[in-house]
């Protein structure tokens, strides 16, 4: 009779039952997922990953705030027709900066992690303002109030030195300039230094996106985000398969 | 009261009155600015009730009336409990309702308040923290005293936990629609409401477990095992998921402390651990009491509840990664979810067992009593629902599954079986004993609940398995000539009658709902309906004990 006549210790007392759970609740987690911060191969060593401009950022938060994740996953799973339909498979280190990581769980729309460059920002703007105009079949919502909504942009600095603290390596000159950068990449024309912005964020695409080049809406940053999904790192470059070929233990 | 103290409490909700105001003029975004404009309410209300409360006339003083003597159990939380579970379960199938309506006719979405992704998570949120939540708190605070044989600890604490709980749904829910979110699967709540819901949680833990101390019955009943091992989880969960940094302190922004494949799994050891100690964990304890209860019956085997409990809590929480198949998460952390989920098939269904065996010698109520029969539908729905889990998170079944509206299904037969039926059933057992009542007002009604729900169940389940299965074959088709042989579009434009009968099968599920809210209603009322017994047979009568004589004039044969 060892078990149950055992098991009426925990039962008579409460400090015991609590500890108790508490413990077999805690192993769990603490094996899975410590080891995640400190195994190195956690995050492939890849070229290209920078944190997100302001006005990216901006369209992130945009899209967090519209819930896009219960529809849309960023995650490319390493199948032959995810591979054909929507790129190369997705990398740990592509949402290294993504705070929170935005994979979702169900694709009632397409996967977004590589959408960036498949279409124009034309598209983008016509898709989201009206999505059934371009896409009869879609069950899309329309979020056409983001091209009236002008961008927040006061906040810009305190954003980015609030991605700061939980690790985004923004210098204190991105800081400085969030809100000028933020204008700069939306209205080239405004006059900024473009050269020195690209310099600090390759490959970050500077243009008007949502065609209204008067002022800077949520649309432009929106449009901004996606056109950036999956362009940072040159995965079938030659570099980049040599270094996926010798992953291991992943 | 004393004046004095009085007077400080009213001081002390003016300030928060003020605080908050200044909080909602100076905020940066309306969903905060809309946040603090109710939390400046509430503490308005606060504020006139403590001023009410010290006029003797004050009559709003019942809604926070301390129990009479200690030779009464408190039940008053548990009958709000059961009046905002009956509430927000109504608010949240309606929501429910609406966004599957929403992916069968695009229309029905207006934008921004009523777009999809802000809906969806009201829906999730209502459903399981408001509906499920309550039912959990009042259970609990009810099952505990009972077991105990003990009135609950710290009376005012246990009010602060049901009221201080309804004001993280409304901040929550309201929040969503303004745009509050933090996109984090069932964890979407913004920083402050977080904060909030922790002091909540943490006065939660001291009432139950002061109750506890308080027992004068030698032994912790099975369970409060449960909802014991339920309210710290929760804790752990909570806090580690939501720890983020926010933008500004009168803003709702904030950003997550972790990034990327760190933040999944973090997220993930939390959203299905969400299933396992919010929709599982508490739900099994409520299964311990009132199964036996209503069937008169003992729990079937003591010594399966010890190995079950333990084997089921120690195991759940290695599952989270099941949601992370084939993604960039490490292939080691995959496998290992993938392992323990497949063996979690069997504390969970030690549990059924153990449930379903306690119905032993008394299984002809399930033909008399709907109550009964309800319980016991829920047990099935968990057997199943703890089968198809541990069957979808093996890799190979995974990669057809994963991302397309098998999950919902999946999701649906356990939340609308089990969690909805086994909470129906206890507001079923509860409201006549809270309310000093006969019985329900009609038991025909509950058994027109009983079926209504299994059908919209059996509707909802059959067309996301088949929706599901058909989007992920649509998606890997490739035709003869090695090309893929649908494009994106044509996948969502073959789901379109399928979400029709989903969305068909929830309204089902919702007029269940509504014929129990009406029920409820009048059993408060006081009212009895009259109604032909269930499962009755008729009488002998010696004067129908005969063949039946034709009549005078019979037919005449062809």
């Amino acid at each position: 009779m060892g078990l149950a006549s055992q098991h009426k210790k925990l039962e008579k007392n409460i400090n015991l039952l609590a500890i108790g759970s508490f413990v077999a609740v805690a192993i769990g987690g603490i094996v899975e997922i410590a080891p995640l911060f400190w195994i190195d191969n956690t995050i492939e060593k890849v070229d290209g990953m920078r944190p997100y401009t302001p006005l990216e950022q901006a369209g992130r938060n945009i899209y967090v705030r519209e819930g896009c994740y219960a529809c849309h996953s960023q995650m490319i799973r390493p199948f032959r027709d995810e591979v054909e339909r929507y790129g190369h498979y997705s990398l740990a280190a592509e949402s290294m900066y993504d705070h929170p990581f935005q994979w979702g769980s169900k694709r009632t729309g397409p996967d977004l992690a590589r959408v960036g460059g498949r279409y124009s920002d034309e598209w983008h703007v016509q898709h989201l303002k009206d999505p059934q105009s371009v896409v009869p079949e879609s069950i899309m919502p329309q979020y056409s109030f983001l091209g009236e909504a002008s961008l927040e942009t006061d906040n810009a600095a305190e954003m980015l030195i609030a991605l700061r603290r939980v690790g985004v390596p923004y210098t204190d000159r991105d800081i400085g300039e969030a809100m000028a950068d933020i204008i700069l990449q939306a209205d080239p024309d405004s006059g900024g230094d473009v050269e020195d912005f690209q310099q600090r964020y390759p490959k970050a695409q500077v243009r008007d996106f949502d065609g209204d080049p008067s002022r800077v809406t949520e649309m432009d940053a929106l449009v901004a985000y996606l056109q950036m999904l999956g362009t940072l790192v040159d995965v079938d470059s030659a570099a980049a398969q040599e270094r996926l070929a010798e992953e291991k233990g992943r | 009261m004393r004046a004095e103290v009085a007077l400080g409490r009213v001081g002390l909700w003016f300030l928060v009155l003020v605080i908050s105001i200044v909080l909602a003029a100076t905020a940066r975004d309306t969903g905060f600015a809309a946040h603090a404009i109710i939390i400046a309410i509430v503490s308005f209300v606060l504020m006139w009730m403590s001023a009410a409360r010290f006029d003797p006339m004050g009559k709003a003083r019942g809604f926070f009336r301390m129990p009479q003597g200690a030779s009464l159990y408190d039940d008053d939380p548990v009958r709000w409990g059961v009046l905002a579970t009956m509430f927000w379960a109504l608010v949240g199938l309606l929501a429910g309702v609406f966004i599957a309506s929403q992916l069968a006719f695009p229309q029905l979405n207006f934008e921004p308040y009523f777009n999809f992704g802000r809906v969806r998570p009201l829906h999730t949120s209502a459903v399981i923290f408001a509906f499920g939540g309550n039912i959990l708190i009042a259970s609990s605070f009810y099952v505990v005293q009972r077991t105990c044989r003990a009135q609950l600890a710290f009376p005012t604490l246990a009010r602060f936990v049901f009221w201080g709980y309804q004001l993280f749904i409304v901040l929550a829910a309201s929040g969503y629609l303004f745009g509050v979110t933090q996109s984090r699967e069932y964890a979407e709540p913004e920083w402050y409401v977080d904060l909030w819901l922790t002091i909540v949680w943490v006065a939660y833990l001291i009432v139950f477990v002061g109750t506890l101390a308080r027992r004068t019955e030698p032994h912790i009943y099975v369970a409060n095992w449960f909802y014991l091992s339920f309210i710290i989880t929760i804790a752990m969960l909570h806090i580690v998921n939501n720890l983020a940094v926010p933008v500004a302190w009168n803003g709702s922004l904030s950003f997550s402390a972790f990034a990327g494949v760190q933040d999944a799994l973090t997220q993930w050891w939390y959203g299905h651990n969400a299933v396992a100690f919010f929709l599982t964990v508490p739900f099994l304890a409520m299964m311990y009491y009132f199964v036996p209860k209503q069937a008169e019956r003992p729990v079937y085997s003591y010594r399966l509840s010890i190995i079950h409990f333990w084997s089921l809590i120690f195991l759940y929480i290695w599952a989270g990664p099941h949601h992370l198949h084939y993604t960039a998460l490490p292939d080691w952390a995959q496998t290992l979810g993938m392992v323990f989920s497949v063996i979690l098939w069997m504390p969970s269904w030690g549990g059924m067992i153990n449930g379903l065996m306690t119905l032993n010698g008394a299984w002809d109520k399930v033909r008399t009593d709907p109550i009964i029969r309800m319980m016991v539908m829920a047990l099935a729905f968990y057997g199943m629902a703890t089968f198809e889990g541990p069957m979808l998170s093996i890799k190979a079944v995974n990669s057809l599954s994963h991302y397309t509206d098998w999950t919902v299904g999946h999701v649906h037969s356990g939340a609308l079986g089990w969690n909805g039926l086994i909470s129906f059933a206890a507001v079923y057992f509860l409201v006549p004993r809270l309310w000093k009542r006969e019985r329900m007002y009609s038991l025909r009604m509950i058994n027109w609940h009983f079926w209504l729900a299994t059908l919209g169940i059996v509707f909802y389940a059959a067309s996301m398995w088949v929706a599901g299965i058909t989007q992920g074959l649509m998606w890997r088709e490739y035709g003869a000539d090695g090309y893929l042989v649908n494009s994106f579009a044509e996948t969502v434009a073959a789901l379109h009658e399928l979400y029709i009968i989903r969305a068909l099968g929830g309204v089902m599920y919702l007029s269940g709902a509504i014929i129990m809210g009406y029920n409820v209603w009048m059993t408060i009322a006081g009212k009895l309906r009259e109604e032909a017994p269930m499962g009755a047979m008729p009488e002998y009568d010696p004067e129908k004990d005969r063949p039946i004589v034709r009549s005078a004039n019979p037919e005449p044969a062809e």
